[in-house]
């Protein structure tokens, strides 16, 4: 006899777990999303700075100079890229996005001073115009990809993995696959389109050596080329990539998001971005490329302390992919009638996949792209770079420095056992670093 | 006419090569070059754009002709992976055996190879023609979605697996084709359409013995029938 017991939740079976066997048992097949990882995971709210005080003095809020640029490429390119700020907008498709997103995010980071990425699918041209540095995907897929674009590009980025689905390739469902980015993708329109996980013509950093060789002889060694990871095996791949000749690493952490991918990749996928930053700088330190070849780092970056935070832990800058199109009013509160229609409410959307973006962002419809207006997405970019960056500044000088690339471990202490041990910082209070220290 | 050019890559580095093919430091916009001693060096010739005529006197390693637009070339050897990958436009002719991923997602322009071509050929291929003289290996076409592949001889196991739009015609056996590639029928069209492959390659082979595969466009669409191809 239960009697007025209240109800207890199974911890096993919680209400999203049984929601996703019924719905997997009446359409038998995956679910498809977009967003980043769900679940609650050790990350970057879990540190917290160590302001100055009478061991350290802080800098002059506004009066000192605490410096933000970074410059990218500095290994083997002839002209490296220099950003103003560490914070640059990671790759996302035309496709993914609309064309008036793409602009947006083009004209609020060159106001920025910072660069934009291409995605699956090519450059644009709307996005080459607006983003004064513009880095080029390199992906297994080569859709779009043309040796004249690479050559527009500003820096490229050999794209191996991202941090929403390590080992697997794009989507895009066929209500986005329009006739614009079907002929840019050589593709029928309207398909669900699936791209390739794997490189066509190479496998494995011996291949990607020459790879990046080619790459490097089509544009006359000018340019930065990137290797962009999904955090996994983050210290070998990491050194693989340095090995093979990369100017940059990319590390994209599992709270990346993606604009379709299966959500069982997305939650189950992958390692967090903040143990990812710290085992990236140790393999670049064990080879002594540390600051050599630069990390960027990316997966759930929201504020200017977690851009701090990853700074502080040895990462030259940060990338931010949700967290623009966010600034861009994903998720804003502005059309809840399509929002409902979605059977979503703002503040929970992640229906990227279904390409009827309330906002007009992830969509290729002509009438929701409308909604985004790409002069006044484009200052919501700025405005949002500009106060990430100077939360960042802000934090530095706090914490005495003069660049914010001055940051260190030392700086930081861990509010909890986990982040602790993966960042490779004391639990605060202590000097105990679980698993590194007694 | 003017004289040839000869490049010895014993005395002189690929970079020096690849710029002075790419016509970076001048305006030429054609011309011949032998390049000797290639030695298997990769990336000989690659991002070439000018309508120029390149004879590799020897073996290519990878990426030989990489993103080639315009111009012609020859590789009087063997080539290593990824030969003409990307390719947009002009000629890239492989008088030996290509390795796997040849043509790999090239756009346009015609690639011919005298011998075999490993694994992977045409994969990804975006509007490219390739005619293989002789047979190629496993998942050859793989995600194929635009242009023509002719083989002269046999195709390997996972022929044209998950293809779109690509044509494959092959004149030996298939192995087994991939998920999603079927036989079609060929009618006069498709057999003028090899026959001109097989003239502008320079092979001589039956037109009409070919047989024609291509999508069963079963695979667009996710559902849950198909689970098992996925
Ligand atoms: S508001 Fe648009 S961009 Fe944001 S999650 Fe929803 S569909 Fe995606």
């Amino acid at each position: 006899m239960t009697g007025d017991r209240p109800p207890r939740a199974s911890a096993t079976f919680p209400p999203h777990v049984i929601a996703e066997i019924h719905r997997a048992a009446g359409q038998g097949i995956y679910s498809i999303r977009g967003g980043g990882a769900r679940r609650p995971l050790p990350n970057f709210d879990d540190l917290v700075f160590l302001g100055a005080s009478v061991s350290r003095y802080p800098l002059e809020g506004y009066r000192e100079r605490c410096g933000t640029d970074v410059t990218i490429g500095t290994r083997f390119a002839g002209k490296p890229v220099t950003l103003k700020i560490p914070i640059t907008i990671a790759g996302m498709s035309f496709g993914a996005l609309s064309a008036n997103a793409k602009r947006a995010l083009g004209l609020g980071a060159s106001a920025a001073g910072t660069s934009t990425t291409t995605g699956d699918g090519g450059m644009t041209e709307e996005e080459r115009e607006a983003s004064d540095i513009l880095v080029y995907q390199y992906l297994p897929s080569r859709y779009g990809m043309t040796p004249d674009q690479l050559r527009r590009a500003d820096a490229i980025e050999v794209v191996i993995g991202q941090g929403a689905k390590p080992g697997g390739g794009g989507m895009l469902l066929g209500q986005k696959v329009s006739e614009r980015v079907a002929g840019m993708r050589v593709l029928p329109p309207g398909i669900d389109q699936r791209s390739a996980s794997r490189h066509p013509d190479w496998t494995g950093p011996d291949d990607l050596e020459i790879k990046i060789r080619e790459l490097r002889e089509i544009t006359d060694w000018e340019k930065p080329v990137y290797v962009k990871v999904g955090a996994t095996r983050t210290g070998y791949d990491v050194g693989l990539a340095v090995k093979a000749g990369a100017d940059a690493v990319v590390v994209d952490g599992m709270q990346g998001g993606t604009a379709a991918t299966q959500d069982v990749f997305i939650e189950d996928v992958g390692i967090p971005t903040l143990p990812a930053v710290r085992m990236a700088v140790d393999a670049l330190k064990e080879l002594d490329m540390h600051r050599k070849v630069q990390l960027i780092v990316s997966g759930g970056i929201r504020t200017g302390a977690d851009v701090a935070k990853a700074l502080a832990l040895g990462a030259d800058a940060v990338s931010i992919g949700v967290a623009a199109l966010m600034a861009l009013n994903c998720n804003a509160p502005l059309w809840p009638e399509d929002y409902a229609a979605l059977g979503v409410s703002p503040g929970h959307c992640d229906q990227c996949q279904t390409g009827r973006c309330p906002v007009g962002i992830t969509t290729q419809d002509p009438v929701l792209e409308r909604r985004l207006d790409p002069e006044e997405g484009g200052r919501r970019v700025r405005n949002y770079l500009a106060t990430l960056a100077m939360e960042c500044q802000m934090l530095a000088r706090a914490c005495g420095k003069s660049h914010v690339h001055n940051l260190e471990p030392e700086d930081l202490a861990a509010l909890t056992l986990e982040a602790a041990a993966m960042a490779r910082v004391p639990l605060a209070g202590t000097d105990w670093i679980p698993g590194w220290s007694r | 006419m003017s004289a040839r050019e000869e490049i010895d890559l014993d005395a002189v580095p690929v970079r020096r090569l690849n710029r002075l093919l790419q016509g970076r430091d001048s305006a030429r916009q054609a011309g011949s070059f032998d390049v000797l001693n290639p030695r298997g060096r990769h990336a000989l010739a690659a991002g070439l754009v000018d309508p120029i005529d390149v004879v590799i006197h020897g073996h290519a390693g990878y990426y030989c002709a990489g993103m080639n637009q315009q111009a012609r070339v020859t590789v009087a050897g063997n080539a290593g992976t990824g030969v003409a990958e990307n390719m947009m436009s002009g000629e890239v002719r492989v008088h030996g055996d290509a390795s796997q991923s040849a043509g790999a997602a090239g756009w346009g322009g015609l690639l011919a190879i005298g011998g075999d071509a490993s694994a992977r050929c045409g994969i990804s291929m975006k509007g490219i023609e390739i005619v293989v003289g002789g047979s190629v290996g496993h998942m050859t076409g793989f995600m194929a979605q635009a242009g023509c592949l002719v083989v002269c001889g046999d195709a390997g196991a996972a022929f044209g697996d998950s293809i779109y739009e690509a044509e494959l015609y092959v004149l030996g056996e298939v192995e087994t084709l991939g998920a999603d590639c079927v036989e079609k029928d060929m009618d006069d069209r498709h057999v003028a359409r090899i026959g001109e492959l097989l003239g502008r390659a320079g092979f001589a082979a039956d037109a009409s013995a070919f047989r024609r595969y291509g999508s069963a466009r079963q695979l667009y669409h996710f559902r849950i029938d198909n689970a098992a191809a996925y």
